[in-house]
C-alpha cells in the first residue's frame, strides 16, 4: 500500500495529462488544469520543505558546535531576518502582515526586505559569480594545454565569439575588403552562432528530449521507482 | 541630500563585494561569513517570494475569501503538509503520495512539451533544402546545420559501441558539440566579465566616488 497506490497515483495523473493533449475537452482539460495548480501549492510546500531542512541542518551545527558553528549562525540569523522582514512589511508592491510599512520605508529609502536584497543579496549574488570571470580563465588555460583537436575546437570559438560580440572585433578586421567580409570577426561570430553552434543546440535538444520521453514513460508506467526512496 | 541609510546601505554592499573578492586571496573567515548571510537571505529571499507570488494567490487568499466555494483546495494543502512528514522518519512515507502526485504531472507534461518543442519543431526545422540560400555562405551554413544535427544525434546514440566506420559520424559529431561548448564557454565568460565590471565599477563609483 506504501508503494502501490503512490505508483498508481503517478500512473492515473500522467495518464490523465497525456489523455487531455489528444481530447481537449470536459472534463480532461478542467482535471489537467486543477492538477497544475495543486502542482504549484505542492510544490511551494517542497521548497518550504527545503528551506526547513536547511534550518534543521544549520540548527544541529550551531547546537553541537562543529567547526564553522558562528557562520551558520550568521547565516540563520540573515535567513530570519529577510523572512520577518518580507513578512511583516512584503515585498516590492505586494503589503505584508503590517501593511507596506510607509514609516520604517521612508526611513530606510525601501521596504527593509528590498533594502536587504538590494544592499546585501544583489552585491553578494553579483559578486559570487564574477568570481567565476577568475576561475573560467584559469579552467581555459587548462583546457588549452590539452592541445586535442576538440580542445582547440572549443577555444579557438570562444576566442571568435567573444573577440566578434565585443567593439574590439569590429576594430580588428573592420579594415578587410568587402570580398572578404566573412572573415570580419562579427561576421564569423555570428555564423558559428547561426550554424554550427544551432545544430550542436539542435542535436542535444532532440536527444534530451528523447530522453524526457523516454525517461516519461517509465515514471508513468511504473518502471522508474528511484523518487519512492528505497525503503518498503 | 542622500540619507544616512543610503550611505550605511552601499557600505554594507561594499563590505559584501570586498569579502567575496577576498577568496581570490585564499579562503578566508569574512569569505564564510558572506558565503552563509547569502545562503541564508537566498532560502529567505526564494521563501517570501513563494508565499506571495504562489501560496498566498493560490491558496490562502481563495481560502479566506471563499471558504466552501475552494474546499477541493484543502486536498492540496493536505498533500503539501504530507510533504512535510518527510522530515520525520516514522511519518516519511506519506510524502510519497503528493511525490507521485508532482512526479506524475511534470512526466506527462514533460513527455508532451519535449515532444512537441525539442524533437518535432527541431526535427521538421532541420529538414531544410540547403542550396536554397541566397549566397555560398548559407548554403555552407545550412550543409553545417543539417550534417551537424545528424551526427550530433548519431554520437548520444548509446544502445550500441560505436567502432570502426561508425565512429566517424560520431566524431564529427563531438566537432560539432565542442564548437557549440566554445560558444557557450565565450557567453559565460563575457557574462562573468560583465558581472566583474559591474562590481568594480560600484566599488569606484558609488563607494568610494573615484569615477564618475
Amino acid at each position: 500500500m506504501k508503494r502501490s497506490l503512490p505508483l498508481i497515483l503517478a500512473f492515473l495523473v500522467g495518464f490523465v495529462v497525456i489523455l487531455s493533449e489528444f481530447i481537449p475537452h470536459r472534463p480532461f482539460n478542467q482535471i489537467v488544469s486543477t492538477l497544475e495548480q495543486w502542482f504549484m501549492i505542492i510544490s511551494g510546500f517542497a521548497i518550504l520543505l527545503g528551506q526547513i531542512s536547511l534550518i534543521r541542518m544549520n540548527t544541529h551545527k550551531i547546537v553541537n558546535k562543529l567547526p564553522d558553528w558562528q557562520y551558520y549562525l550568521a547565516g540563520l540569523i540573515s535567513f530570519a531576518l529577510m523572512l520577518i522582514f518580507g513578512i511583516l512589511w512584503g515585498m516590492q508592491e505586494t503589503p505584508g502582515l503590517l501593511g507596506s510599512g510607509e514609516g520604517i520605508s521612508s526611513w530606510l529609502g525601501a521596504k527593509p526586505f528590498d533594502y536587504l536584497f538590494t544592499n546585501a543579496y544583489m552585491p553578494l549574488s553579483a559578486t559570487l559569480f564574477s568570481l567565476l570571470a577568475f576561475f573560467i580563465a584559469s579552467a581555459a588555460y587548462r583546457a588549452f594545454i590539452i592541445r586535442g583537436l576538440e580542445s582547440n575546437l572549443l577555444m579557438i570559438t570562444a576566442v571568435i565569439v567573444i573577440i566578434g560580440r565585443t567593439s574590439i572585433g569590429t576594430m580588428l578586421t573592420g579594415w578587410l575588403p568587402e570580398s572578404m567580409q566573412f572573415w570580419h570577426f562579427p561576421i564569423l561570430a555570428d555564423f558559428i552562432m547561426e550554424y554550427p553552434n544551432s545544430a550542436a543546440q539542435r542535436a542535444i535538444l532532440i536527444s534530451a528530449g528523447l530522453g524526457i520521453v523516454g525517461s516519461s514513460l517509465r515514471i508513468i508506467l511504473g518502471i522508474e521507482r528511484s523518487y519512492l526512496g528505497g525503503e518498503k | 541630500m542622500i540619507s544616512f541609510m543610503n550611505v550605511f546601505g552601499i557600505w554594507i554592499a561594499a563590505f559584501f563585494t570586498i569579502s567575496i573578492f577576498s577568496f581570490l586571496y585564499k579562503d578566508n573567515p569574512f569569505y564564510k561569513l558572506s558565503e552563509q548571510i547569502f545562503v541564508g537571505l537566498s532560502a529567505a529571499y526564494w521563501l517570501v517570494y513563494i508565499i506571495y507570488s504562489i501560496m498566498m494567490p493560490n491558496l490562502f487568499t481563495k481560502l479566506i475569501e471563499d471558504f466552501s466555494g475552494n474546499a477541493i483546495l484543502l486536498i492540496p494543502a493536505g498533500l503539501g503538509l504530507m510533504m512535510l512528514m518527510r522530515l520525520h522518519p516514522k511519518t516519511q512515507w506519506l510524502s510519497r503520495y503528493p511525490i507521485s502526485i508532482m512526479i506524475g504531472t511534470t512526466a506527462g507534461i514533460s513527455m508532451l512539451r519535449y515532444m512537441k518543442s525539442d524533437i518535432l519543431e527541431q526535427v521538421t526545422a532541420t529538414m531544410i533544402n540547403p542550396f536554397s540560400a541566397p549566397d555560398a555562405a548559407g548554403v555552407v551554413g545550412n550543409l553545417l546545420l543539417i550534417i551537424g544535427t545528424v551526427t550530433g544525434v548519431y554520437f548520444f546514440y548509446f544502445s550500441k559501441k560505436q567502432e570502426g566506420i561508425f565512429q566517424i559520424p560520431s566524431k564529427i559529431g563531438i566537432w560539432f558539440l565542442m564548437v557549440s561548448f566554445g560558444a557557450t564557454f565565450g557567453y559565460t565568460v563575457m557574462a562573468r566579465v560583465s558581472l566583474l565590471i559591474g562590481r568594480l565599477e560600484f566599488l569606484l563609483r558609488d563607494w568610494l566616488h573615484i569615477i564618475t
